[in-house]
């Protein structure tokens, strides 16, 4: 008798695994790209952008948080799929307050880069415009929640990695935003660091180094050298 | 130390002590907080965050995410409306119109003197009785336009609401047809005798026989879901009555914790015996604080009668206790990890499944989560055998259900029928004439036209959490479809963006509409939205969240298209009107100054 194989399909191609690994992990080990936000490969999946949810056995779910299991079959790149990546996209760009062509993180941010993978041409929604202040407290860093993703990758770094708990989210709803854990709420009245992991975690731009802004023009930025799903099959094929 | 500082720790401490400083315990430490200070400041949050030994952000994602803490100055009255569309149809608008006209006073904004506030709060229960409000956390109901003046005069007065004359506060059951559940009397230990003398096995035999699904709305087999938790490996279990009845128009878990809190208790004592949990906690809805006292006097009996507690029956081991945990407004918290984190001390935000909590819930522990009205149904399986249940209501649905029925009809109010009736029998039997619309299971639930009458109530053909809401002729469903878009933007618990932000865009959509600026692209974007919704959203809520919506677009297009403009599209910018100050000012009407106008 074989074993079963640890292998399942996506869009026809046949995938390895290990167990355990979700979806998403052994595709993106095989270097193959689905899209995706708030994951983070280092991280706990987080599975609220829902731009990798895939269609697993005809039931839709999160890639990031599904376990790849033996012969499922996964659907990922397809027109209707791709369609609702895009028009999810422009539900996150019209939220908050993107401006790409001023912002620090362009060529290096993941929404950019996911937007311009995807094809998303325009916001299509009206601008909910949020008035989101920016902290500037904090001598090295800088918040700019304008173009928080609530993503919660800062707040797991902070709190499992760093040790810290600097950040969470409260709110509700549309009314959902990142929090520092001081009294003030300023991020200059705790003890983040430059130093820490969460400093350099946000996909988007939001948590901003301070004095080292366009220190790289853009055009020479991460994915302006490469898209983001070139970037992920190279990625894939260093680490083989 | 400040003067204010003193006060907050005279008041918090013995708060603090009597829940052991337990962060698990927040949303509780909230709300006895809250009921000292009307609201909990900055300096609050940060002293309680020091005392349990927690970030000051997760005490701050507690406050902002339950709509009945307040982390501003609310007023010594806070008074709230329940805002669902039974009791926009009653006239409710008009009535907190009237009100903020007496009290000289903004929506959501505290009187000068601190005195009182007014607003608006999603369905509180109470639609066979409406317009309802709630005051300090206290239901009136029945209002009218004379009943506000009374309120108004009383806040006017200082006199504390628990000092009000007891008739302000009286809601009725509203019981119009009782079978197996409501006709029985109670006699209190019956049941968990019963239980007891089929053994833990037998009992569970008993209950997957008796096929007894959910009656939460998403009809799982209870006794499949004991068995789970019975199997789980571990050294505690929990079970845990949910009690968050929010969907807008149901309240019959409202009229069993009133007045078969019983039959709950020994349902969830039975499912603790069966699975071997040893605590369970009810999960009670903020909405419905007013009965806390009453429930803990009946536990407090069953108690007193050996029917909790340590070795309950002399059993050597059986030990099984019942805490009430109250919510604090959030909708979501229906959903059964969303209510787990929730009684975990934070906000309710669904986790990921699975794992379920059959083997990882309460505290990562195996947790049975089951409807009040499922655990009342228990104590019918233990007394009578799960096969004289099955008996009742159709194959794949049996026993009965309770509905509670409000909006159009003569008789509002609780109906308990055998699974297997017609919508038009229950229209029927609660004298409802000319009825264009059932709403079906709340906002989440399908909206039935008259040519669907015939369906029937089981989970295998129109399934019901047992919200019932009836419309008649007079009503526009474009309203309808408004006020559940409008709930769903409220209560979204804004985790994933998906739901996020797609219920506020349809919210934005369907005001758009309302106002005369919505075009037939509208209608398309929402039913897309609603799409997308249902295909990427993280839970229930946000699934669910279009689909009453689009059923009306789709039943009731003629209820839409009277908004509708005949162009192609308009902007939701209304320029001509944005002029009028302009105007105003600069002392000018030239067609120069009417550059929006067509």
């Amino acid at each position: 008798m074989s074993e079963i194989a640890n292998t399942f399909t996506l869009d026809g191609q046949i995938v390895q695994f290990t167990p355990g690994q979700t979806i998403l992990e052994a595709a993106l080990d095989a270097g193959l790209y689905i899209p995706h936000l708030c994951f983070n490969p280092e991280l706990k999946p987080h599975g609220s952008c829902k731009l990798c949810t895939v269609i697993v056995n005809g039931r839709s779910g999160s890639a990031c948080t599904i376990k790849a299991m033996p012969g499922q079959e996964v659907q990922s790149s397809t027109p209707e799929l791709d369609g609702r990546r895009r028009l999810q996209l422009q539900m996150i760009f019209v939220e908050g307050n993107h401006f790409c062509p001023g912002c620090e993180k362009s060529g290096n941010c993941k929404l950019q880069a996911v937007a311009y993978d995807l094809e998303m041409l325009n916001p299509h929604f009206p601008h909910f415009f949020p008035e989101r202040p920016i902290d500037a407290s904090h001598p090295d860093v800088m918040i700019d929640f304008n173009r928080c993703i609530l993503c919660e990758q800062c707040v797991q770094t902070s709190r499992d990695v760093d040790g810290k708990n600097i950040f969470a989210l409260a709110g509700r709803g549309m009314k959902s935003h990142l929090v520092i854990n001081s009294p003030s709420g300023k991020l200059g009245d705790t003890d983040f660091a430059l130093t820490d992991k969460a400093a350099h975690v946000c996909p988007v731009g939001a948590i901003l180094e301070k004095r080292v802004g366009y220190a790289k023009p853009i055009g020479e930025r991460k994915y302006d050298e490469q898209t983001i799903r070139e970037q992920i099959a190279a990625d894939a094929e260093g680490g083989l | 130390m400040t003067h204010l500082t003193l006060s907050l720790v005279e008041i918090a401490t013995p708060i603090l002590d009597r829940h052991h400083n337990d962060p698990t315990r927040l949303l509780q430490i909230l709300h006895d907080i809250q009921d000292e200070l009307d609201y909990i400041s900055p300096e609050t949050m940060e002293y309680l965050a020091n005392k349990l030994e927690i970030p000051i952000t997760r005490v701050q994602s507690v406050v902002e995410f339950y709509s009945f803490f307040h982390a501003k100055p609310n007023g010594k009255f806070r008074i709230l409306f329940s805002d669902n569309i039974t009791d926009r149809m009653l006239g409710n608008k008009d009535l907190f119109d009237h009100m903020l006209n007496r009290l000289h006073l903004e929506p959501d904004t505290v009187s000068e003197d601190g005195l009182v506030s007014v607003g608006m709060t999603s369905c509180t229960g109470m639609c066979d009785q409406g317009p309802a409000l709630l005051i300090n956390n206290m239901p009136i109901t029945h209002l009218t336009p004379r009943r506000i003046d009374e309120i108004c005069d009383l806040v006017k007065s200082g006199l504390p609401v628990s000092n009000w004359p007891s008739h302000y506060f009286k809601v009725d059951n509203n019981i119009r047809r009782a079978d197996e559940l409501l006709a029985t009397a109670y006699n209190m230990g019956d049941a968990i005798k019963a239980a007891v003398a089929k053994g833990a096995q037998g009992m569970l035999d008993e209950m997957k026989r008796s096929n007894l699904r959910g009656r939460g709305g998403a009809g799982f087999t209870t006794g499949v879901k004991w068995e789970l938790c019975r199997n789980s490996q571990s050294d505690e279990r929990f079970i845990v009555c949910n009690a968050d009845e929010g969907e807008p128009g149901t309240f019959k878990d409202r009229v069993l914790l009133q007045s078969f809190a019983g039959h709950v208790f020994e349902g969830m004592t039975i499912a603790g015996f069966t699975t071997g949990a040893k605590q369970g906690f009810v999960y009670l809805r903020a909405e419905y604080k007013y009965l806390v006292k009453s429930l803990q006097i009946f536990l407090e009996n069953m108690r007193a009668a050996g029917f909790l507690g340590q070795n309950i029956l002399g059993i050597d081991g059986f030990d099984f206790d019942i805490e009430i945990h109250l919510g604090a407004g959030a909708y979501v918290c229906g959903e059964e990890t969303a209510l787990i984190e929730s009684l975990e001390g934070k906000a309710g935000r669904p986790r990921i499944r699975p794992p379920f909590p059959v083997t990882c819930g309460y505290k990562n522990k195996p947790t049975v989560v089951n409807n009040v009205e499922t655990l009342c149904k228990v104590t019918e399986i233990a007394r009578r055998g799960g096969a004289w249940y099955e008996g009742r209501g159709t194959r794949q649905s049996t026993g009965t259900k309770l509905l509670s029925v409000s909006g159009d009809c003569a008789r509002p109010g609780i109906y308990e029928f055998p699974f297997g009736v017609r919508i038009s029998d229950v229209l029927e039997e609660c004298g409802a004439k000319d009825v264009i619309a059932v709403q079906i299971s709340g906002a989440a639930g399908v909206c039935l036209a008259p040519h669907e009458f015939h369906r029937r109530i089981a989970f295998e053909d129109v399934p019901t959490a047992g919200s019932f809401m009836i419309f008649g002729k007079d009503r526009d469903m474009f309203e309808v479809a408004l006020n559940f878009a409008e709930f769903f933007a409220h209560e979204s618990c804004g985790f994933c963006s998906p739901c996020r932000i797609g219920t506020s865009l349809v919210k934005d959509m369907m005001q758009k509409i309302a106002v005369g600026r919505g075009t037939k692209y509208e209608i398309n974007e929402i039913q897309r939205l609603r799409d997308q919704m249902k295909n990427f959203a993280h839970c229930g809520l946000g699934q669910t969240a279009g689909n009453a919506i689009c059923d009306c677009i789709t039943k009731f297009r003629p209820a839409f298209d009277k908004h509708l403009s005949s162009r192609d599209f308009l902007p939701a910018f209304d320029l001509e009107l944005s002029l009028a100050r302009s105007r105003e000012v600069t002392h000018r009407d030239d067609a120069d100054a009417h550059l929006g106008a067509k």
